[in-house]
This record gives structure tokens, C-alpha cells and sequence, in this order.
């Protein structure tokens, strides 16, 4: 050792640290673009900001909880709703902290985009220590979004046949009201009562992301912890894009999905069989 | 398969003759038979209404009972596991055969699937209808998938012991369990409460019955060779 230069040493004495840290800083640590999040830093932040709804120990038992619904996120699970990576998998950071700073729409989940990403970037870090999972296992691949195709309205009427096929309506509703057949049974998996996503709400309430990629993940990864599955083993990309874009004209919004369907339907709505039992759609 | 399990515990019956220094014929495996009943008062099942899904409701000529207790005459209950919990001195790796689940007239089938951690479970949909097969352990990972009609089987594993709850989302009378051991030595109660546990090679065990709402009951049994063991498990039994 005496006669290694310096600089060899130091190598060295990194690698051998490195290796031997290595699973335990992983799990202390976060990782989002260029920011390194710390989860001794996030302790302190996390007990300003969130303790109160997810609790000390981090599993949805704050002192907030009992008057809230839905229940704060129970760490302690290690299982999570808005995800790019496929269901029973971990999330990424980037899906941590991207949850944190959107927040979850109709929910006590505020928005957290005010605090500065540093901060966020710690508090990611260190809600990844309260579950072992994070210790232990590594995230998932995200899943591959390829580019979106234009609209078109053959795209639409192939997405509303899926929507037929694969029985989205069972629970979303013929019309996606969010009134299925299933939808008063619907439970969590901490047996709460839960409901489906209402297309029809008069603002765009995605929990996950309002983007039509944001939709895309939604039922190719499925929302973990809540009765919605993935379909990814079901849809192509192509189709689960004209999924997409039939799923934008259940709003009541003027994206151009709607506006390309509205102006078909006006001219050919007689054509149509409704969505349903009974091999309703087209 | 049956053939296969025998001869793995006749090689591990060896290999535990050898380590505990029993004289035992080399081929000897013990029985363990008995029964599982209750004390008290279990819940009543009730009847199932699939009038929401038609292509199920029509294939049961009368309503199909919850299944949370099933009960016999004589107070016995069924689908109760079995299973060395202590004493296992068997070989390491999972089987390959694969178990089967299926989910039929939106049932799932058997109530309770029974497989060593890291055996593979296959999946079946039998039905018309779509289900999403939604497995929620404590211990595994929970994942939550769609199995359309004429989809072909989902393949997975679980790697650690655990029971597992197992759930339809758009069907919320169906629930089952996977019963993920660590032991090849298992068996299920029938409908009459009875078992019969096969293949034990010699030596000291803690059998441990698991039905799905009492808990859990043990045993201690002790087997010396080909002879049968009768031991009997009593659950307390409460209505809610």
C-alpha cells in the first residue's frame, strides 16, 4: 500500500466504500435529474410537512388521517398509484417526486411544486427509508411510451371498441361516469371504499397526470394499491394509444379528440351501438 | 408427480435416517390423518348474487355459497391447510409443476391454492367475462392484472411464505387464498373436514392448520416409521 501512488489509493479506499455501501446509500439516497436527495436532510422536512397526514412511522397513521378520505399513502407498503413502471414493481424517484409535486387532485395530497426541488429530492429519499422494499429491490424499467400518433377518428372508434372489450365500462360506466355495474363495490386494498375515475367530471381530475402519457401509464401500469389493473399484457401501444384518445372524449372538454368525435357522432351517431352488456359497441 | 414426491422423500428420508442416526427402514414415510372441527358459532354462508354477471350466474343452477367457513356435519371445516411448520428436513428447490388457479363461473378454483415459494402458479380465466386477478400479500409483491376471456394463462411465482389474499376487483364476491409454504409437506381439509398427510419421513414435527378467518391451531407429532398418526385440530369459531 505504501508504494501505491495516491491517487490509486484513493481509488481504492472509494471502491471499497462504495461496494460496501452501496445497497444501504441507495436507500438513503434519491436520485431525479441532476439533484441527489438525502434522506437524513428529508427527515426534517418530512416532520414539518408531512407527519401530520402520513404519520411518524410513515404508514398513513397521522393524527389527520382519521377526519381524511381518501387515507393518506401508507409507505410502510412500499406500493404506490402514479408509477412509469409496470405493476408489482417499485416506483422510480422521478415517479416520487413527480407524485409529490402534482399532488393528487380532490385529495388532502397537496401540491408540494412550491417547495424547492432540493427539498423534494430529500423528501423522496427519505419516504423510500420507511419501507424495506427499497432496501432490498430495485425500481422498475419504466415502461415504453412510443411517440403518440395524430388523431384520428378510425383511432377513436378502435379505442372505443377496447374500451367495450376489455370491460373498462364494468366499473367506469357505459359513458364513463364512473358508474359501472362494480363501481359501489369497489374497495382498496386496505378494504376502503374506493371509487373509479369519472371521465365526466366537469375538470380533468387525473390523480396520476393530466397528459395524454400521464393516461397511457395509467392502465398499461396499472394504479397499485387501488382496484385498477395494468392491461399491458392486453394492448398493444398502438391500441392502447387509440384507448387514449377515446378515453379524452368521455370529457366534457375541448381537447381535439373531442372535437374530431363530436363532429363524427353528429353525422354518424345513429351508427352506434352502445357500450354495455350484451356485446354492446361497436 | 405423485411418483416423483415419493422418491425425492424416500431420498430425503435417507438423507435424514443418515443425519439423526434412526433406524428406520430406508423407505419409510409416516401418514398423519385426522379431522378439523370447530367449537362455538361460525359465521353463516350466505348465497352469492352474480345477477350482475350474467355469463357466471348462468352456470350455477342454484346460487353458490360464500366460503369464508366451510362447514360439515359433526362441526368440521374444510379448506383448512396443513402443514409442517417445524421439523421439515426436506430438499431446497421448488417444484417445477406448475399449480393451477382458475377462475370459473367467477369462482376462483380452488378456494385455496396450495405451493411452495417459488413454485410456479399458472392463472386461468374459464369465464366469458373478463376478471383481474388482484393477489394482496404483506410479505410478496401485490400487482393487479387484467385476464381477458380466451387470454392465455398468467404465469408468476411467489418467492416468500406467506397467505395471501386474492381478489376480483369487478367481481367482489370472489375470494381466495394462496397459500405459499416453505415445506413440500401439505395437505387441504375436504368438505368433510378430513385429511390425510402423506410421505413423512421420520422424525419430530409441528404440524400447523390454517383456515382462513380462525387462525391457527398446532400440533406436535412424532413419526418413527410407516406407521399412521392420528392427530386432531379444533379451531374456535366466531361468528363475525
Amino acid at each position: 500500500m505504501r508504494h501505491q501512488s495516491p491517487v490509486a489509493a484513493l481509488v481504492t479506499a472509494a471502491a471499497v466504500l462504495l461496494l460496501a455501501g452501496a445497497t444501504s446509500a441507495a436507500a438513503q439516497e434519491s436520485h431525479i435529474g441532476n439533484l441527489t436527495g438525502h434522506a437524513a436532510s428529508g427527515k426534517k422536512l418530512y416532520r414539518r410537512y408531512c407527519v401530520g397526514c402520513h404519520g411518524p412511522d410513515g404508514d398513513g397513521n397521522g393524527e389527520n388521517a382519521q377526519w381524511i378520505d381518501p387515507k393518506p399513502r401508507d409507505f410502510t407498503a412500499g406500493l404506490f398509484k402514479c408509477r412509469s413502471t409496470p405493476t408489482g414493481s417499485l416506483p422510480t424517484d422521478q415517479d416520487l417526486f413527480n407524485a409529490m409535486s402534482r399532488g393528487f387532485v380532490t385529495t388532502n395530497m397537496p401540491m408540494w411544486l412550491p417547495l424547492a426541488a432540493q427539498n423534494r429530492a430529500d423528501l423522496v429519499a427519505y419516504i423510500k427509508t420507511f419501507s424495506p422494499r427499497f432496501a432490498t429491490e430495485k425500481p422498475g424499467t419504466p415502461i415504453t411510451i412510443p411517440p403518440e400518433p395524430a388523431v384520428t377518428i378510425d383511432g377513436i372508434l378502435r379505442g372505443r371498441a377496447t374500451f367495450q372489450k376489455l370491460e373498462c365500462w364494468k366499473c367506469h360506466g357505459p359513458t364513463g361516469h364512473g358508474d359501472g355495474p362494480s363501481a359501489s363495490t369497489l374497495t382498496d386494498s386496505k378494504d376502503n371504499p374506493i371509487l373509479p375515475y369519472n371521465f365526466a367530471a366537469g375538470l380533468p381530475r387525473f390523480m396520476c397526470g393530466a397528459t395524454n402519457q400521464d393516461v397511457y401509464r395509467d392502465f398499461m401500469t396499472g394504479l397499485d394499491g387501488s382496484p385498477m389493473p395494468s392491461f399491458a399484457d392486453q394492448l398493444q401501444p398502438a391500441e392502447a394509444w387509440d384507448l387514449v384518445h377515446f378515453l379524452r372524449t368521455l370529457q366534457p372538454l375541448d381537447t381535439p379528440e373531442a372535437l374530431i368525435w363530436r363532429q363524427w357522432v353528429a353525422t354518424h351517431g345513429s351508427e352506434l351501438k352502445p357500450i354495455g352488456p350484451d356485446n354492446g359497441g361497436k | 408427480m405423485r411418483i416423483t414426491r415419493i422418491a425425492m422423500l424416500a431420498g430425503a428420508a435417507l438423507g435424514a435416517s443418515a443425519v439423526a442416526g434412526v433406524a428406520a427402514p430406508h423407505n419409510a414415510t409416516g401418514t398423519v390423518t385426522g379431522v378439523v372441527t370447530y367449537t362455538g358459532t361460525p359465521p353463516k354462508m350466505k348465497p352469492i348474487d352474480m345477477s350482475k354477471e350474467p355469463t357466471c350466474a348462468k352456470q350455477h343452477a342454484t346460487p353458490v355459497m360464500t366460503e369464508s367457513a366451510v362447514t360439515g356435519p359433526g362441526n368440521t371445516l374444510g379448506d383448512v391447510v396443513i402443514y409442517v411448520s417445524a421439523g421439515d428436513q426436506g430438499g431446497g428447490t421448488a417444484p417445477a409443476q406448475p399449480v393451477r388457479y382458475d377462475q370459473k363461473g367467477c369462482q376462483y378454483l380452488p378456494h385455496v391454492a396450495v405451493m411452495e415459494a417459488g413454485q410456479p402458479l399458472e392463472i386461468y380465466n374459464d369465464d366469458e367475462t373478463s376478471h383481474n386477478i388482484h393477489p394482496m400479500p404483506k410479505l410478496n409483491s401485490e400487482w393487479n392484472k387484467s385476464q381477458p376471456p380466451g387470454t392465455p394463462p398468467i404465469h408468476t411465482t411467489f418467492d416468500k411464505a406467506e397467505f395471501i389474499p386474492v381478489k376480483c376487483n369487478v367481481h367482489p364476491w370472489m375470494h381466495g387464498y394462496f397459500a405459499v409454504l416453505n415445506t413440500s409437506h401439505y395437505t387441504v381439509s375436504g368438505p368433510d373436514g378430513t385429511f390425510k398427510l402423506e410421505g413423512l419421513p421420520p422424525g419430530k414435527y409441528t404440524l400447523t392448520a390454517w383456515q382462513e378467518r380462525f387462525g391457527t391451531q398446532t400440533a406436535d407429532v412424532t413419526i418413527t416409521g410407516s406407521e399412521t398418526q392420528t392427530v386432531k385440530f379444533v379451531f374456535r369459531a366466531t361468528p363475525y
